[in-house]
């Protein structure tokens, strides 16, 4: 508790840099997995070879992916792109087959519905389709939410700051109050955009709670 | 820069000895089968107990909620806490190889249960029905039908611990991961980058074997489950979607 007193500013500092590198990818992967979740659920035959491919992305190990990241991109080894861009493929990997299975969770008589008041492509998606397949694709984005913020800590190793400088540092120095801390801060972030995103969930589907309220 | 990756890998000093490629190879494939081993041996009957019983499922939520603490604060204090208290090697291998083996368990925890559960009651019941002991009903029909989620969270495991093992490199653990910590700290970048890519080629390859294992386990009447609907009917996607329900069993490291 010593060590948090008298550095809680570089904790918060820190806290925010991981906020960054956790967060800017899930809000890009998620974004890019709406449109191949969509092609999923469009073309049957592509849904396979969608999931596939975005679960053998997901299994390179985070370590490895920031280290090779540089290779693909021409970027500096040291360079946080690395770091930002490995996320976003992750963030893509666990939510392309989330948005899919979260569109074919909407029932079919619901579409004909929206098509027959006259919804139709793009409009019918945004407007009908995804916001009833909101609790699945929710359900994903935690996930993705509360792993990218654990992922995140390993990017210390390729120099990419935040909260897991202080683990490393905690277990050079061999300084337990700033290991710790960075154990407890990096768990409480993740529960944060957690709630965040819970919240955020029931803000979208206000119809999930209109019958419960009476 | 590719051109120089290539020559790391051509260099014959790489394939051999204490620090070649087949020796952390070695390792690497050791330490995650030893720890998935134990993990097993330890999620997989609690599992069955949890989805056969209905009991304890807490402890289920309890696992999943592991996968918020950063993987590489667990290694290091474990090492800053066991380490002083081991001789020698021991100091580095031992907590690391604790840790791995403790990550294994909620993904096969998880993946265990959910299969039990996700048991269609109707077979269930007709299993009783036709006068089969608990016991039975457990191994001739809660357990073929949990395959295909059980080999789920054996794969993530798998994945998880491969993962791990090389970021425990960090701490002194040895494996493919000690190509690219040690191609950091010596400011070798192309040995960095040779061990990311091999500990990638591993993973994939891997993932690879447990899904051809996945299909030769997994008896070939579930299989409609996976690929689609059977009659074109408009199958329930709940049903076929473990990320639908509370237990996700993917995990990462």
């Amino acid at each position: 508790m010593d060590w948090l007193a008298s550095n809680w500013r570089t904790v918060i500092d820190l806290a925010l840099s991981h906020l960054y590198l956790a967060g800017v990818p899930l809000v890009v992967g998620f974004v890019l997995a709406i449109p191949l979740g969509w092609v999923a659920k469009r073309w049957p035959r592509s849904y396979p070879s969608v999931v596939t491919t975005t679960g053998l992305l997901y299994t390179i190990p985070s370590l490895a992916l920031f280290v090779v990241m540089p290779l693909i991109l021409g970027t500096q080894i040291l360079d946080p792109l690395n770091v930002v861009v490995a996320m976003s493929v992750y963030t893509v990997a666990l939510l392309a087959r989330t948005v899919a299975d979260g569109l074919r969770s909407v029932p079919d008589h619901i579409e004909q519905a929206a098509t027959a008041m006259g919804y139709k492509g793009i409009r019918r998606l945004f407007g009908v389709e995804l916001p009833l397949a909101a609790p699945v694709i929710a359900a994903g984005l935690r996930v993705a939410a509360v792993s990218n913020v654990s992922i995140v800590s390993v990017a210390s190793l390729v120099g990419a700051s935040q909260l897991g400088d202080l683990l490393i540092d905690g277990y050079n120095r061999v300084i337990w109050g700033e290991l710790l801390t960075g154990i407890l801060a990096t768990v409480a972030l993740a529960l944060v955009l957690d709630a965040v995103i819970v919240f955020g969930t029931r803000l979208v589907t206000p119809w999930l709670r209109a019958g419960a309220g009476a | 820069m590719i051109g120089s990756i290539l020559a790391w890998f051509t260099d014959p000093a790489h394939w051999s000895g204490e620090d070649g490629v087949p020796h952390r190879l070695f390792q690497h494939l050791w330490y995650t089968g030893a720890t998935l081993l134990v993990a097993a041996l330890v999620a997989i009957p609690l599992g069955l107990w949890i989805g056969h019983t209905g009991r304890a499922r807490w402890l289920v939520s309890a696992a999943n909620a592991v996968r918020a603490v950063p993987t590489l604060g667990l290694l290091l204090a474990a090492s800053l806490w066991l380490g002083p208290h081991l001789q020698g090697d021991l100091a580095y291998v031992v907590p690391s190889i604790g840790v791995l083996a403790i990550l294994a368990v909620p993904p096969l925890l998880a993946g265990t249960y959910a299969g039990i559960e996700a048991v269609d009651p109707a077979a269930r019941d007709a299993a009783k029905g036709v006068g089969m002991s608990g016991r039975q009903v457990l191994w001739q029909v809660e357990v073929p039908n949990a395959l295909p989620l059980v080999m789920s969270g054996v794969r993530s495991a798998t994945l998880q611990v491969v993962a791990t093992a090389t970021i425990a490199a960090y701490p002194g653990l040895g494996g493919l991961g000690r190509f690219i910590i040690d191609g950091q700290a010596y400011g070798e970048y192309r040995t960095a980058a040779a061990g990311a890519l091999l500990v990638a080629a591993l993973a994939v390859a891997l993932e690879g074997l447990l899904a051809l294992v996945q299909r030769r386990v997994v008896s070939p009447g579930l299989r409609g489950a996976v690929g689609g609907s059977r009659n074109d009917d408009d199958a329930d996607p709940a049903e076929m979607d473990p990320a639908a329900e509370p237990v996700d069993v993917r995990a990462h490291a």
